[in-house]
């Protein structure tokens, strides 16, 4: 099967490393992965500040770029749901409803598509878990505390097979970063606000790491903690998955 | 925005200032959502009623005419006075005419979330009608001359402290005092005196019964009933998609309703009126004050099946940290933010940017509308409209046009990178909203495609020596 990596566009220019971890950690796991270079950003920030009638140009270069592959997978939940929910293409709009299907966030690909059993990955430290709301209430990637129904967590089964890691138990488990795009310059009170309670959850719990499956929210983390002084680290979840 | 009120963020930075207060109130609301989770989790059908109430309500959206009609002619048929508003301007001229009719001046109002909607107090007030709130939360803030900042939760924005000072000063209480059983004393024995003396009352109604032509009030004081039952004339306001078809369906709404408002499994007066007590008058006034352009509007109709638990704003991250009174809007918090636009594109433009569209008001909701997609919608009418500022607009026209290029992105990111790393200062400074309490993101040398084409031009130099190797060997 043919993947391509999807890398969501501060991804590849600031975060290198996590796109690193995601190639490294698909590959370890037998996967053939390609990283089409025309592509450029799932047009997320126009469309969830209103303006999505500006973001036609992504949409047609982002199905240019992964016209053909099988699955394309990324190391976001909010990237692949915004793909999800609004590509559109003038040029292949057959394409582009195929490609809704077949793009997958990186815990979802192993666990469903994949199907991963065990990782020879090894992390000995206390580490508090980030759900991403696009992940969690937009994929499904973990039960949301809201609704009365099983629990579940795609991440956290990952997490469950790396060696001497330890998950902490936060007061909140799935309350909001604080981000949301735009909202943390434009909101920036209340943004800065709800980033600072989260991180106090996971500090009081003892976390050494903060981790997530969406750089968004750990960018506004380290941020934050930076500001602070802080010595705890954000890592993404691939990180943690391929380390060893 | 509103000429002279601060939008949404403006206001979020005054909440703000306070810290310990902003935990407070994060804390208070976030214990009510906690009770409202061990209710939910406590019946194994609770998402069956959040299906089963959605599909009602869906229902009722669909079959509004019929229904209504059905109501009006039940409710005549028991005597009732039914009278149809087409705005607020007309609903409150509909009571000021009631009210002179039963030569009154003064009213006693339990808590209607559509009174407040339409401004009937100080309309009232311009005409000499003294009205007095009867629910608690809602005489506080009565009292400091402020609108509820939550529908469910009038004064939730308020201290014990706050309570005890303005009860000082308008009913008498010590000073200083702070008991909350004194002090709700104090506001029973205040509110007692109006119920007794005044001869009309205004209530709200939760739901309407087509099948029956009679509706259900609830409340936790049972200061509805005392209003109600003792007054000559009774008033019932509602908004037109208060209406449910038949009184079998009220189980599923009353199970929900308490349970998403406050944890509780039943309000503590859901009071059935069907008709006036020999000598009382009764009026039922439906309302629509935009209700049908939002019903108009197919991605936001929805919004209408809103049975006004409260539940989305106890749930809602931002609301919690900015207070209802940041929404500048009689309904605040995620429901509001998707109801004011229909009313006033203008002076609400702001509200569906309030959120981070984290989509924990839509699993919240019993009637499962689906407010966090609302909200998104909103901006993009809001966007197209023009009501978005132009210098965010033109911003964000230049960010599509390079994101859209591959060729723009990487020399726009590459010399973006390069900035950070020599001139931090660049972007590192006050006009930065980021950088006013986080550090920027490290600018690394090499983005992900700079490393992807030095190891696939590294991979590929290998497969070339390795074939001409093998070339030779042949």
């Amino acid at each position: 099967m043919k993947i391509a990596l999807f890398l969501p566009c501060y991804v590849d220019q600031f975060y290198p490393q996590v796109g690193v971890a995601t190639l490294q950690l698909l590959q370890k796991l037998g996967c053939d992965v390609d990283f089409p270079l025309s592509q450029t950003c799932c047009g997320q920030p126009m469309a969830n500040a209103g303006f999505e009638h500006l973001t036609q140009g992504c949409n047609d270069n982002f199905v240019r770029a992964f016209s053909g592959y099988d699955y394309v997978v990324a190391p976001s939940g909010s990237c692949v749901l915004h793909i999800k929910e609004h590509l559109h293409s003038t040029e292949n709009e057959a394409e582009a409803l195929r490609l809704r299907h077949c793009v997958y966030e990186l815990s979802e690909f192993l666990t469903d598509i994949l199907k991963v059993e065990s990782l020879p990955a090894r992390f000995p430290h206390r580490v508090g878990m980030h759900v991403s709301c696009h992940g969690q209430r937009g994929l499904k990637l973990s039960q949301m505390s809201e609704l009365n129904a099983p629990g579940f967590s795609k991440p956290g089964a990952l997490l469950a097979m790396v060696e001497g890691l330890e998950l902490i138990e936060l007061d909140r488990k799935d309350e909001c970063c604080g981000f949301g795009g735009t909202f943390c310059v434009s909101e920036e009170a209340v943004s800065v606000k709800m980033g600072n309670d989260r991180i106090a959850d996971h500090l009081r719990h003892g976390a050494e790491y903060i981790i997530g499956g969406d750089v968004s929210c750990l960018m506004h983390f380290e941020g934050l903690l930076r500001r602070q002084g802080s010595t705890v680290k954000v890592l993404h979840l691939a990180e943690i998955l391929n380390s060893e | 925005m509103k000429t002279n009120i601060p939008d949404h963020a403006t206001a979020s930075v005054a909440f703000n200032r306070d810290e310990s207060y902003v935990d407070w109130h994060d804390e208070t609301l976030w214990f009510v959502r906690q009770k409202r989770d061990r209710a939910a989790m406590a019946l194994p059908e609770w998402e069956d009623l959040r299906e089963t109430a959605s599909q009602i309500k869906n229902h009722v959206l669909s079959n509004l005419d019929g229904l209504l009609e059905e109501f009006e002619r039940k409710a005549q048929a028991n005597g009732i006075t039914v009278h149809w508003a087409v705005d607020a301007q007309e609903h409150n001229q509909i009571v000021l005419e009631i009210m002179r009719g039963a030569g009154a001046k003064q009213l006693v109002k339990s808590k209607s979330m559509l009174t407040e909607e339409c401004h009937l107090n100080p309309f009232l007030q311009k005409h000499g009608v003294e009205v007095i709130d009867s629910d608690l939360g809602e005489r506080i803030v009565q009292l400091r001359g402020e609108p509820p900042s939550h529908i469910v939760l009038p004064a939730i924005h308020l201290k014990k402290k706050d309570i005890g000072e303005l009860f000082h000063k308008y009913l008498g209480t010590e000073k200083g005092a702070t008991d909350p059983q004194y002090l709700t004393e104090a506001a029973r024995q205040h509110l007692r005196e109006t119920f007794l003396t005044r001869r009309v009352a205004l209530t709200g109604i939760n739901f309407a019964i087509a099948e029956t032509g009679g509706f259900v009030v609830c409340t936790n004081e049972g200061n509805a009933d005392m209003g109600a039952h003792l007054a000559d004339v009774h008033i019932a306001s509602m908004g037109f998609e208060k209406i449910i078809p038949k009184t079998e369906h009220l189980g599923v709404f009353l199970r929900l309703l308490a349970r998403s408002a406050t944890g509780q499994p039943i309000t503590t007066y859901c009071s059935h009126f069907h008709r006036a007590r020999t000598g009382q008058q009764m009026h039922l006034i439906i309302v629509d004050n935009g209700r049908s352009a939002q019903l108009g509007r197919p991605e936001f109709r929805a919004s209408l099946k809103c049975i006004r638990c409260g539940a989305c704003m106890n749930t809602c991250p931002v609301y919690r940290r900015s207070g209802g009174h940041s929404y500048h809007n009689a309904v605040a918090g995620p429901i509001g933010a998707i109801l004011a636009p229909n009313l006033n594109m203008r002076e609400n433009a702001d509200l569906p940017f309030a959120s981070t569209l984290c989509g924990s008001c839509s699993n919240v909701c019993p009637v499962k509308i689906d407010i966090d997609k609302q909200l998104y919608l909103w901006r993009q009418v809001l966007a197209k409209e023009g009501y978005i500022s132009g210098v965010k607009e033109a911003g964000l026209q230049v960010a599509a046009k390079v994101l859209a290029s591959p060729t723009l992105f990487k020399w726009t990111f590459r010399t973006g990178r390069m900035v950070m790393r020599t001139m931090p200062f660049v972007v590192g400074n006050s006009l930065n909203p980021w950088f006013d309490d986080r550090e920027m993101p490290t600018a690394p040398k090499e983005s992900f495609r700079q490393w992807w084409e030095k190891i696939r031009e590294k991979a590929n130099a290998e497969e070339v020596k390795n074939v001409e190797a093998f070339e030779k060997l042949k």
